[in-house]
C-alpha cells in the first residue's frame, strides 16, 4: 500500500524528523488559512497523488501571495494530473499539501528497501538528489551507494557513518546525518515498509537537514498488525473496483480489454491473460480468487467482473489445488441466476473436486462453453466474443 | 530416484487442526505421504484423520523421529512455526501459508542461514515427489512419476505445466513451488543445482513471473552450471507496470523484472523459452524425444 506525501510527513514527524511546516487541505478556502497560519511568505503546493514526477507535471508550485496560493488551489483540486508515471489519463487530485518552501543549499538522495537477492535491507544513498535516480544509476553508476543491513543486527553507527561520508556530510552535519539515518531505518521496520524513499533529502543554509519529498510503500500482508495503516487503507479510493475486491480478499486490476478473466493464482491468472492475448483478444482485468475462497468470494469476483461495462465475454480458469472446483461451480450458479450474464461464458476447471464441479455444471440452461484447457478455453473465448459482434 | 522428498519422506503437519491443515492431511495421506504427527499448540493429545497431535515441535520431534515439516499456521504465527521447526531439529520446512510480512521473513532467513534446515516458501504449493510423496496442496492425480524436474514460483501455473507434461505421459521427478514473496527460504538456483545433481532428472522446467530478479539470477547460473535441457515460461507479458500482480512479488518497478529481460537472459543461456503457457508440455516432448 502506498501512502500519500502528507501521511508519510506525518509518520515521520512523529519520529521527530525534520520535515517542513505544512497542512493538507481540499479546498481555496483552507488553503488560504494554512497559508496565514504558516505566516511565511514563500510557501510550496503539492498535490497529493499516488504517483511521482509531480513536479515535471506541473503538480508542485512555489506561491508568494495569498491569491496565488488560492488561485493555484483551485486550479488543481479536480484537475487530473498527469505526470510521466501517472499514464494519459492522468490522476484526480483531492488533496493537496500547503508547506513553509525551505532555502535549499545541497539536494541528496535516500532510500531504503529490501533487496531480495541477498534477504537484507539496503540503503540507497546519492549526492544527487531532487533528480530522476533511474538517470543518475544509469549515467554515473559512480555516485550511487548501497549499504547492506543484517536484518537481524540493524543499521550500525559505523554504516551510518559511512552513508552520511558518502554524502559528504561532514562535522557538525555527521551526527545529524547519522541519527536522521538510524531513525529512518526505525520508521522502515516499525511501520513494516516496503519503500521508504527520501528525494530529495536537503540540506539548508544553516546546516540543517529537511527531507522534503517522501515515497513510503508499506507491506499489505503486514496490515494485520498496523490499525493505523487498515484505517488510511480502507479510506483510499474507496468504492473503487480495486478497493472493493481487496475488501473482499480478492486481487482485481482493471486492464484495457473486453474479456473478463477469473482465475485461481496469482502466476495463473497473468498467464491466461497472456494467451488471450497471444490469441489475439484482450484481457479487462487480472483477477486472482486465491486459494481456498469461500463461495461468497467466488460470488463478489463475477460481481466485479460485471462492474466494468466493457466486458463482453468472461472466462474461468481454475486449476483447483487448496481452492476447490465445486466451489467455483456454485459461484458460477451463482452468478448465472444474480447477475444475469448476458455474454458468453467460457469455463475451464482442473484440479481438486473437479468431477464434483463438472456434476454441478452440467446442465444446459445455463449456457456455458466449456473448455479442456487454457489454449481451447482462450480460443473459445475469443471467437465467442467476435461471433455476437 | 528424485529430490528432497521420498517415500521414506517423514512428516509433521503444523497447523494440522485448521480447515486447510485438516483438508490437505488427509489428501496426503490418501496419496501415501508419511505424515505421523501434527502440531497445534493446545490441541495436544487429539487425532486428526488419526494422526497424533502434538502441543509442541519438540514433543513431536521426539516422539516420531519426523525429519520434514508442512506449515499451514495463519500468517501472523507462521514465521514463529517456521523457526519451531527450525529450532526441533527439522531439515526440510516446506511452508504453504501465504501473507507473512516480508520483515518477518527478513529475519527469518537471516536466521536459517545459521541453521541446517531448508526452507522452501512461504506462500507455495509445496514439493511432490509422484508416486511416492506429496507435501503441499497440489491436486496429486495431475502428476506421474518420470525424469522431469519442475520448479516454479507459482502455484496454479505449475499445475499447468504438470498437467500438460501429464497428459503426454511425460512424468516428473520432482516438482517444487518455490513461492511467490520477494523473500523466501530456497531460490531457483538452490533447485536448479539440486536437479543437475540428480541423476534421474532429465530435463526441468522453470516457471518464473514479472518482478525481482530471480529468473535473470537463474539465467546465470545455467549458463554456467546447468549440462541438462532446461524449459521456461515467464508469466506476466501483458501485466501493467506498477501494479501488484496478486503475488507479493509480481510487480514491475521502474521497468525493472520485466518478461522481455528475463526471456533474454534465459534465452542467452541456451534455455528454450516458450511464449505461450499452453506450449510447455508439446515443447518439453520435442525436446526430450
Amino acid at each position: 500500500m502506498k501512502l500519500y506525501e502528507y501521511q508519510a510527513q506525518n509518520i515521520l514527524h512523529k519520529y521527530n524528523v525534520n520535515v517542513t511546516r505544512g497542512e493538507v487541505v481540499t479546498d481555496a478556502e483552507e488553503a488560504a488559512k494554512v497559508y496565514n497560519q504558516l505566516g511565511v511568505k514563500r510557501c510550496v503546493i503539492k498535490a497529493q497523488i499516488l504517483a511521482g514526477g509531480r513536479g515535471k507535471g506541473g503538480g508542485v508550485k512555489i506561491v508568494e501571495t495569498l491569491d496565488e496560493v488560492k488561485d493555484y488551489t483551485s486550479s488543481i483540486i479536480g484537475s487530473r494530473l498527469i505526470t510521466p508515471q501517472t499514464g494519459k489519463e492522468g490522476i484526480e487530485v483531492n488533496k493537496v499539501l500547503i508547506a513553509e518552501a525551505i532555502d535549499i543549499k545541497k539536494e541528496l538522495y535516500l532510500a531504503i528497501s529490501i533487496d531480495r537477492s541477498t534477504s537484507k535491507i539496503t540503503i540507497i544513498s546519492s549526492t544527487e538528489g531532487g533528480t530522476e535516480i533511474e538517470e543518475v544509476a544509469s549515467k554515473t553508476p559512480q555516485k550511487i551507494f548501497k549499504e547492506q543491513v543484517d536484518p537481524m543486527l540493524g543499521i550500525r553507527d559505523f554504516q551510518a557513518r559511512q552513508i552520511a561520508f558518502n554524502l559528504n556530510l561532514t562535522g557538525p552535519l555527521l551526527t545529524k546525518a547519522s541519527n536522521l539515518l538510524k531513525n529512518l531505518f526505525k520508521i522502515f521496520i516499525e511501520n513494516d515498509c516496503s519503500l521508504l524513499e527520501i528525494n530529495p533529502l536537503v540540506l539548508t543554509p544553516d546546516e540543517e537537514i529537511f527531507v522534503l519529498d517522501i515515497k513510503m510503500d508499506i507491506d499489505d500482508n503486514a496490515l494485520f498488525r498496523h490499525k493505523e495503516f487498515q484505517e488510511i487503507h480502507n479510506s483510499l479510493d474507496a468504492g473503487s473496483t480495486e478497493s472493493m475486491a481487496s475488501e473482499a480478499g480478492l486481487s482485481y486490476i482493471g486492464l484495457e480489454g473486453n474479456i473478463g478473466c477469473l482465475v485461481n493464482g496469482a502466476g495463473l491468472a497473468m498467464a491466461t491473460m497472456d494467451i488471450i492475448k497471444l490469441h489475439g483478444g484482450s484481457p479487462a482485468n487480472f483477477l486472482d480468487v486465491g486459494g481456498d475462497a469461500p463461495v461468497e468470494r467466488v460470488k463478489t469476483a463475477f460481481e466485479l467482473i460485471f462492474t466494468d461495462p466493457k466486458v463482453e465475454g468472461v472466462l474461468v480458469n481454475i486449476f483447483g489445488g487448496i481452492m476447490k472446483c465445486d466451489v467455483i461451480a456454485e459461484g458460477i450458479i451463482h452468478a448465472i441466476e444474480k447477475v444475469n450474464i448476458k455474454v458468453p461464458l467460457v469455463v475451464r476447471l482442473e484440479g481438486t473436486n473437479v468431477e464434483i464441479a463438472r456434476k454441478i455444471l452440467d446442465n444446459p440452461d445455463l449456457h456455458i462453453i466449456f473448455a479442456n484447457s487454457m489454449k481451447d478455453a482462450s480460443e473459445k473465448i475469443i471467437k465467442a466474443v467476435n461471433d455476437r459482434k | 530416484m528424485s529430490i528432497l522428498i521420498n517415500k521414506d519422506t517423514k512428516v509433521i503437519c503444523q497447523g494440522i487442526t485448521g480447515k486447510s491443515g485438516m483438508f490437505h492431511t488427509e489428501h496426503m495421506l490418501e496419496y501415501g505421504t508419511k505424515i505421523l504427527a501434527g502440531v497445534t499448540p493446545g490441541k495436544g493429545g487429539s487425532r486428526v484423520c488419526d494422526v497424533p497431535v502434538f502441543d509442541s515441535m519438540k514433543e513431536a520431534v521426539e516422539k516420531t523421529g519426523c525429519d520434514t515439516s508442512i506449515i499451514y499456521v495463519p500468517a501472523p504465527f507462521a514465521a514463529d512455526a517456521i523457526i519451531e521447526a527450525a529450532e526441533s531439529e527439522i531439515k526440510l520446512i516446506i511452508c504453504i501459508t501465504e501473507g507473512i510480512p516480508t520483515i518477518d521473513m527478513l529475519k527469518v532467513k537471516a536466521y536459517l542461514n545459521t541453521k541446517t534446515a531448508r526452507l522452501i516458501g512461504p506462500n507455495c504449493p509445496g514439493v511432490i515427489t509422484p508416486g511416492e510423496s506429496k507435501i503441499g496442496i497440489m491436486p496429486g492425480y495431475i502428476h506421474a512419476p518420470g525424469a522431469v524436474g519442475v520448479v516454479s514460483r507459482s502455484g496454479t501455473l505449475t499445475y499447468e505445466a504438470v498437467w500438460q507434461l501429464t497428459q503426454r505421459n511425460i512424468g516428473q521427478s520432482t516438482c517444487i513451488g518455490i513461492g511467490g514473496d520477494p523473500v523466501i527460504g530456497t531460490t531457483f538456483i538452490d533447485v536448479l543445482k539440486l536437479f543437475q545433481e540428480d541423476s534421474n532428472t532429465e530435463a526441468i522446467v522453470l516457471i518464473g513471473e514479472i518482478g525481482g530478479s530471480a529468473e535473470e539470477e537463474a539465467a546465470e547460473f545455467i549458463k554456467m552450471e546447468v549440462t541438462k535441457p532446461v524449459i521456461s515460461f515467464i508469466a506476466g507479458l501483458t501485466a501493467p507496470e506498477g501494479k501488484r500482480m496478486g503475488h507479493a512479488g509480481a510487480i514491475i518497478a521502474g521497468g525493472k523484472g520485466t518478461v522481455a529481460e528475463k526471456v533474454s537472459c534465459l534465452r542467452n543461456s541456451g534455455v528454450t523459452v516458450v511464449d505461450s503457457p499452453a506450449d510447455i508440455g508439446e515443447t518439453v516432448e520435442k525436446m526430450i524425444s
